[in-house]
C-alpha cells in the first residue's frame, strides 16, 4: 500500500512538474472557466437579485466544464510515445497510476477553483457570508468525487478515437447524484442556513466519494490490461 | 441443441400472443376505472411494467458485466449488449408513458418525481454504455471497457434514486405518489391482478426479445468470422 | 539446481485476439547470457508475442516463466527484471532526457538514480543534450535515450523490439557494443529484428516466427555466412 502511494506521488509529481513548466492546461482551464462565467453573466443579468440563487449551481458548472478539459488531457498526454505502456511495464501496481492521476487532476482543478470562484463572486457582485470552512469542505468533497469518477472514465474514454466527445457523455450522468448533493449543500451554506440541513448532503457526498474511489481503484486494472 | 432453442423460442412466441391480448383485455375492459384519475390511469399498468423491465435489464447488464470481467467470454459480452439495447427501448417507453400520465393527472409533462427522474438518468447511462460498446478495437478490449462502465453505472443507479428523492422532499414536502399506487389508499384486487399480469407479460416479452437479439448478434459474429476467413484466404 | 532454470521459458503459448489466432503453441527457452533473435515476416505475430512475454497481454493459453516464476499480471518482481524496449519510445516529450530517466528511475526504485542517469546519458552519447526537451530530438537520439531508459533498471533480461530502427551506423555499433557487454555479464537478450546483419552480429540463436508458429530455429556460429542465413530464412517461411 505504501509503495502504491509513493509511486502515485511520483506519477502525480511528474504530471504536475510538467504542468508547472508549460502551464498550458491550467491556463486553458482558467481562461475557459472565466469565459463560462462571462457567458453566464450575459445570459442572466448579474444585477438582478434573483440571479444570486444560481450562484451555487454556477460554482459547480464552472468546476465541471473546466475540469473536463483537464481530464481529457490527463490520459491523452500519456498516449504520445505510448508512455502509458511504459508505465504498465514498470514494476508498479496499476492502481498507483490511477491514484497518481487523481492527485494531479485534483490539484489542478483546485488551483483553477482558487482563481475562478473569486472571479465568479466578483463579477456577480456576490458577498460571501457563509461559513468559510464548511464551504471549503463541501467544495473539497464535491471536487474529489468529480475527479475520482472523471479520472477513471478519462482512462476508459481515451481508448476511443473521439475521447474528448465521449468523456462528458459518460461522465455527466454518473455525476448527477454528486452534483445534486454538492449544489444543495453549497446553497445551504451560502445562504447561511442551518448547517444541520447540509449534513445529510455532505454525508451523501462522502459516501459517494468512498464508494466510487473503492470501485474505481479495483476496476482500474481492467482498463489498463488492454488486449 | 439448435432444435431445442428453436422450440423454446416458438413456444414463447405462441405463449406471448394470447398473453398480450389477455393483458390488453384485463387493462382496458376487465379492470375497474380508477375513481380520481379516470381512464388515463390505465397507462399506469404499462408504465410500471416497462419501468420494472428497464431496471431489470440494467441489472442484467451489471450481472453480465461482472461475469465478463471474471472470465472474458463473448457470450456474456453479447448478453450484456442486447440487454442494454432492449433496456433503452423500455426506458424510452417508461419515460413517454410517464410523461403522458403526468400530463393527464398533474397537468404537466414533466415532474422531478424520483422514480421518473432516475429513469431519465438511467436512459443516459444506457446510451453512454452503448457508446462505449461502439468503440473500435477487438471485442476483448471493448468487452472489458464496457463491462467496467456497466458496473460503475449499476452502482450509480441506487445513489441517483436516493439523491433525487432527498432533493425532492426538500423542495416540495408532499410528493404525489406514483408507481405503487399509494395515492388511492388501498389497491383493488382486480387492479393488482391486472398489474401483476402485465408485469409478467412484459417480462416474458423481454426474455423473448433477449433470446432473439442474442441469436441475431451471434449470427452477425458468425458472418463476420466467415467474411474474415474468406478475405484472409483471398489475401493469401 | 539454479542452472536448470531457464531465464525465460515459454510453454505452448497461444493467443487469440478477436477471431484471429495470432500465436499457436509457441514454445521457446532462453538462458542467461544467451541472445535469441526472433525474425519473421510482417503480421507474423512478433509484437503480440512480445507483449505476451512481457506480461502486457494475457495469453489465451499456455504459460510464460521468467527465472522460474510464472508471469501473471501485476507480478512486480518479474517486471523489475525485464527491460522492455518497445516500438514506441515511452518517453515524455515535454521532459528532458534527465527528467525522463529520473522519473523511470523512481518507478523502478533505483538507488542513486541521478548519478546513474548521468552516467548512462554519457554512455549513449546524449549528455550534452540532457537539458533539452525530448520533443526536439531526432529519431536516432530518441532511440538512444530509450535504450538508456531500458538499461537504467539493470534488467536481467532485455527484450528489444527492433532496436536498430532509426539508428545510424555509429549508433548501431554503440548499441551492439553495449548489448554484447551486457550479455557477457549474464543478461539474457531476446530481440525482434528485420535486420539480418545485426541479427548475425548479435544473436547466438535465431528463431523464425511465421503465421503464429515457430517455423524453425538455428544456432549462429561466429563467421557464418549472411547469405546462408537469408536462404535458410526464406525456406523456413515458405515451409510454415
Amino acid at each position: 500500500m505504501k509503495a502504491i502511494i509513493s509511486d502515485a506521488w511520483t506519477i502525480a509529481g511528474k504530471d504536475l512538474g510538467n504542468e508547472w513548466k508549460n502551464k498550458q492546461t491550467i491556463g486553458m482551464m482558467v481562461i475557459f472557466s472565466s469565459l463560462v462565467i462571462l457567458v453566464f453573466s450575459f445570459a442572466f443579468d448579474p444585477t438582478n437579485n434573483m440571479v444570486k440563487a444560481v450562484i451555487p449551481g454556477l460554482i459547480w458548472l464552472i468546476t465541471i466544464f473546466s475540469g473536463l478539459l483537464g481530464l481529457n488531457r490527463s490520459f491523452l498526454s500519456e498516449q504520445e510515445n505510448d508512455s502509458i505502456t511504459g508505465l504498465r511495464s514498470a514494476p508498479i501496481d496499476p492502481s498507483s497510476i490511477y491514484l497518481g492521476k487523481v492527485m494531479a487532476n485534483c490539484t489542478m482543478v483546485a488551483a483553477v477553483q482558487i482563481i475562478s470562484i473569486p472571479v465568479l463572486f466578483l463579477l456577480f457582485d456576490y458577498r460571501f457570508m457563509g461559513e468559510f470552512l464548511w464551504f471549503l469542505l463541501v467544495l473539497a468533497a464535491g471536487t474529489l468525487g468529480f475527479i475520482i469518477v472523471g479520472t477513471f472514465l478519462a482512462a476508459l474514454a481515451v481508448n476511443a478515437k473521439n475521447s474528448e466527445m465521449l468523456l462528458p457523455v459518460l461522465l455527466l450522468p454518473l455525476l448527477s447524484p454528486l452534483m445534486i448533493a454538492a449544489v444543495q449543500a453549497t446553497r445551504i451554506i451560502l445562504e447561511n442556513a442551518d448547517i444541520q440541513d447540509a449534513m445529510s448532503w455532505i454525508q451523501l457526498m462522502a459516501a459517494y466519494d468512498l464508494l466510487f474511489l473503492a470501485a474505481c481503484f479495483f476496476l482500474f486494472e481492467f482498463i489498463m490490461e488492454g488486449s | 441443441m439448435k432444435q431445442k432453442s428453436g422450440f423454446i423460442d416458438t413456444a414463447m412466441f405462441y405463449l406471448l400472443i394470447p398473453m398480450v391480448f389477455a393483458a390488453l383485455y384485463f387493462v382496458f375492459i376487465w379492470s375497474p376505472v380508477e375513481k380520481f384519475m379516470g381512464a388515463p390511469q390505465k397507462i399506469f399498468y404499462f408504465h410500471v411494467s416497462c419501468a420494472w423491465v428497464a431496471f431489470l435489464a440494467f441489472f442484467t447488464v451489471g450481472y453480465y458485466s461482472v461475469r465478463t470481467l471474471i472470465k472474458p467470454n463473448i457470450k456474456f459480452h453479447i448478453h450484456a449488449g442486447i440487454s442494454a439495447e432492449i433496456g433503452v427501448l423500455f426506458t424510452t417507453i417508461t419515460l413517454l408513458t410517464g410523461m403522458i400520465w403526468g400530463k393527464s393527472s398533474w397537468n404537466t409533462w414533466w415532474t422531478w418525481e424520483p422514480r421518473l427522474a432516475t429513469t431519465l438518468i438511467l436512459w443516459f447511462i444506457y446510451v453512454a454504455y452503448l457508446f462505449v460498446r461502439r468503440m473500435e478495437g477487438s471485442w476483448e478490449k471493448i468487452a472489458k471497457l464496457s463491462a467496467v462502465f456497466g458496473i460503475i453505472g449499476v452502482i450509480n443507479v441506487p445513489i441517483v434514486f436516493m439523491a433525487i428523492r432527498w432533493w425532492n422532499t426538500k423542495l416540495h414536502p408532499v410528493v404525489f405518489g406514483d408507481g405503487k399506487n399509494q395515492d388511492g389508499g388501498g389497491i383493488e384486487p382486480p387492479m393488482l391482478f391486472t398489474l401483476l399480469f402485465c408485469i409478467f407479460t412484459i417480462t416474458l416479452l423481454y426474455a423473448y426479445l433477449m433470446r432473439k437479439g442474442i441469436e441475431i448478434e451471434k449470427m452477425r459474429h458468425a458472418v463476420k468470422k466467415a467474411k474474415n476467413k474468406a478475405i484472409n484466404r483471398l489475401a493469401g | 539446481m539454479k542452472e536448470l532454470v531457464h531465464m525465460l521459458e515459454l510453454k505452448n503459448l497461444t493467443k487469440i485476439l478477436g477471431d484471429k489466432v495470432i500465436l499457436r503453441n509457441v514454445s521457446l527457452s532462453l538462458d542467461r547470457g544467451e541472445s535469441l533473435a526472433v525474425v519473421g515476416p510482417n503480421g507474423a505475430g512478433k509484437s503480440t508475442f512480445f507483449k505476451c512475454t512481457v506480461g502486457l497481454l494475457r495469453p489465451t493459453s499456455g504459460e510464460v516463466y521468467l527465472d522460474g516464476e510464472l508471469i501473471s499480471k501485476n507480478s512486480m518482481s518479474v517486471k523489475q527484471k525485464i527491460g522492455f524496449l518497445g516500438h514506441e519510445s515511452y518517453l515524455y516529450s515535454t521532459l528532458t532526457p534527465l527528467e525522463n530517466l529520473k522519473f523511470y528511475g523512481k518507478l523502478y526504485k533505483i538507488k542513486e538514480a541521478d548519478k546513474k542517469s548521468a552516467e548512462l546519458l554519457k554512455e549513449v552519447g546524449l549528455h550534452l543534450f540532457r537539458d533539452m526537451p525530448v520533443r526536439s530530438f531526432s529519431r536516432g537520439m530518441v532511440q538512444r535515450l530509450s535504450i538508456a531508459r531500458v538499461l537504467l533498471a539493470e534488467p536481467e533480461i532485455l527484450m528489444l523490439d527492433e532496436p536498430h530502427t532509426g539508428l545510424d551506423v555509429e549508433a548501431a555499433y554503440l548499441l551492439n557494443r553495449i548489448l554484447k557487454e551486457k550479455q557477457r555479464r549474464g543478461t539474457a537478450i531476446l530481440m525482434i529484428s528485420h535486420d539480418f546483419e545485426q541479427v548475425q552480429e548479435l544473436a547466438d540463436r535465431v528463431a523464425v516466427l511465421s503465421k503464429g508458429k515457430i517455423a524453425d530455429t538455428m544456432a549462429i556460429r561466429q563467421g557464418s555466412n549472411l547469405e546462408a542465413l537469408k536462404e535458410w530464412y526464406e525456406k523456413a517461411v515458405k515451409g510454415a
